[in-house]
């Protein structure tokens, strides 16, 4: 019988962490979807041999500490100015691929001017969007993408229309607009979705680097904490409910 | 070869020198009186002859965080605005002064409070030198009375900004801006190359190379005691500059019994009070402050035993005064005149105030 010990030789093996992942042990949440995320964006950038000329622009809220994770060169920006900061980074070094990580408050609220505009300028960068429809680095409050009648700190007895509107299908608005070329809605909860969303990172990056404008790759996300789940309900409850107001596939591809 | 003088307005001044300094970017968005600035930038267009980016942002908000971008990559970027702009920027200048970014900010001032007037003002001082943005931060701040000075100060902002990794602002108002005076503009300088930048920022965001770790620009810091010990060493920096950097010009400060104390356009209507004053047989001086922060205490406390009182002459309610108190510990007469929401005084009226505050 073989040991376990004879099976670890490097013929064997079929998953590794990325090169571009260090070791910093994460403050993620356990279910949480920024991990595979960043996983994939760390593939994607040394698949296409960018590491060295690679510009992430971190955000404010719970991926605000992206830069402890990959070992690239990180701006921070204020909370929503993520797309202006990637806008100057990318014009004054044109050769440089240049990508904001940002969550739904981030992106969809305080930052949905930056947003906007950076995309009908067709800024040639790539915006990674997480959308879990809560606050998750203040503590699980009302996000501009969170469900009616779903509740959060914020909005204890469910998000009401009558006080809070509806839901921001952003991703939907950003892609009326001409400078944007691509725009896609993944997942990452299973190993066939998190592979297709991986292939859709890859073209929006290859995109930005080619010039033909901004490509945004909206990932609808699990927050077990904010939602007061486990992982696995998650999961469930993302499916069953997340993606009936935000349909998973290509929005735009030009 | 002759010096090259042109004719031109402060807002064009900046323009001009600022593509001439070498300037990577300029990011900003309209708002009288400062709009020539912009506007000059794109007639010259100077991504065709010096690669320099200008672009027209969708706010005040977008274009100093498009400056906090630029500066992140270790760039020479700028933006321009007037007051109600510039109260928008000071999330940013806040953000670059906690992640020590350098940058140049032109602030051509108008009155307020609100949307106020569009005619200048100076009661953008105490923001600009005591705060504006959030934390203990301080924003090297030059304060040019003339054209030329506009010119001149590009260079000098963006070099002392630079210097000590920290935002620099010129403040002025529309009367420096909109006037047009005899310039003569520096030679053209060369943009930095990545390699050079590289080189002088080695902080620099722009790719990380296998020899090096991750470069990381940001102002957060959780852990408190990391924290105090970042702003210990800011306050180390900002007490560097205070010892360093100080300018100032003084204008017929010898043997003398009353000082005016002005900066900007106020200074260039007090010279010519104090010629009046003369043309009276009054005896006065006045001392010009080129930098606001850092402030010339040292030296404006040697006049305290020199002169029987010091008017300040400020277009607003009298900030800049409480500066002038300090300096000279109240250890001698300090007055105020000012006039208030974009009303310029004359030389008269600086001098009425004088006879009146200080002489009586």
């Amino acid at each position: 019988m073989m040991d376990t010990i004879d099976i670890i030789k490097p013929e064997n093996k079929v998953y590794g962490k990325p090169r571009l992942m260090n070791d910093n042990a994460m403050h993620y949440c356990p279910g949480c979807s920024h991990g595979v995320v960043h996983k994939l964006i760390a593939e994607v950038i040394d698949e296409m041999g960018m590491a060295e000329q690679t510009i992430g622009i971190a955000p404010v809220g719970c991926a605000v500490f992206a830069y402890n994770y990959l070992d690239i060169d990180w701006i921070e920006a204020a909370h929503g100015r993520a797309p202006a900061v990637a806008t100057a980074a990318k014009r004054l070094n044109p050769g440089k691929m240049v990508f904001s990580y940002q969550g739904d408050g981030d992106l969809a609220a305080i930052g949905t001017a930056e947003t906007i505009h950076a995309c009908n300028r067709g800024e040639n960068i790539v915006i990674v969007f997480i959308n879990n429809a809560i606050y998750g680095m203040t503590g699980g409050q009302m996000a501009p993408t969170t469900l009616i009648d779903m509740k959060t700190s914020t909005c204890p007895y469910g998000r009401n229309v009558a006080l809070n509107g509806y839901p921001l299908k952003i991703s939907d608005l950003l892609a009326q607009l001409e400078g944007t070329y691509l725009v896609t809605r993944e997942t990452v909860h299973t190993a066939p979705a998190t592979k297709k969303a991986k292939k859709m990172l890859r073209k929006a990056f290859e995109n930005s680097m080619a010039g033909k404008g901004t490509s945004i790759v909206e990932f609808v996300s699990t927050c077990a904490s904010g939602w007061k789940m486990t992982p696995d309900q998650a999961n469930k409850w993302m499916m069953e409910n997340m993606v009936p107001m935000y349909p998973l596939g290509i929005i735009k591809d030009k | 070869m002759a010096e090259e003088i042109k004719l031109m307005k402060g807002n064009e001044a900046i323009a001009h020198a600022a593509i001439r300094y070498g300037a990577d970017g300029y990011f900003g968005y309209p708002i009288t009186p400062q709009s020539e600035i912009m506007e000059t930038l794109m007639d010259e267009k100077p991504w065709e002859t010096t690669g320099m980016i200008v672009l027209q942002a969708e706010s005040e908000v977008a274009a100093i965080n498009m400056v906090y971008g630029g500066a992140a990559c270790g760039k020479r970027v700028m933006t321009s605005s007037s007051s109600p702009g510039i109260s928008l920027k000071q999330e940013g200048i806040s953000y670059m002064a906690g992640a020590e970014l350098p940058g140049l900010i032109v602030n051509i001032m108008r009155g307020g409070p609100g949307l106020g007037t569009i005619q200048p003002s100076q009661a953008d001082y105490f923001q600009t030198v005591k705060g504006g943005g959030h934390g203990d931060y301080r924003l090297i701040t030059l304060a040019p009375a003339s054209v030329q000075e506009m010119a001149d100060h590009v260079a000098l902002g963006f070099d002392l900004s630079f210097k000590y990794n920290n935002p620099a602002m010129i403040l002025a108002d529309g009367v420096i801006g909109q006037m047009m005076e005899k310039v003569v503009l520096p030679e053209q300088r060369p943009r930095k190359t990545e390699e050079e930048i590289r080189r002088e920022q080695p902080w620099a965001t722009l790719g990380r190379p296998e020899s090096r770790g991750r470069n990381v620009i940001t102002s957060l810091e959780l852990d408190s005691s990391i924290m105090e010990h970042n702003n210990i060493r800011f306050q180390e920096k900002y007490k560097k500059i205070e010892e360093n950097e100080v300018l100032y010009e003084e204008i017929e400060c010898d043997d003398i019994d009353y000082l005016i104390v002005a900066f900007g356009s106020a200074a260039r209507i007090s010279q010519k009070a104090i010629q009046l004053a003369k043309e009276e047989g009054i005896k006065v001086g006045l001392f010009r402050p080129i930098t606001l922060w850092p402030y010339p205490s040292k030296i404006l406390n040697t006049y305290k035993d020199k002169v029987k009182g010091i008017l300040s002459v400020e277009l607003n309610a009298g900030q800049m005064v409480e500066d002038v108190k300090l300096a000279v510990e109240c250890k001698v007469l300090v007055e105020h005149f000012g006039r208030l929401g974009g009303i310029v005084p004359t030389p008269q009226e600086v001098l009425n105030a004088l006879k009146e505050k200080l002489i009586r």
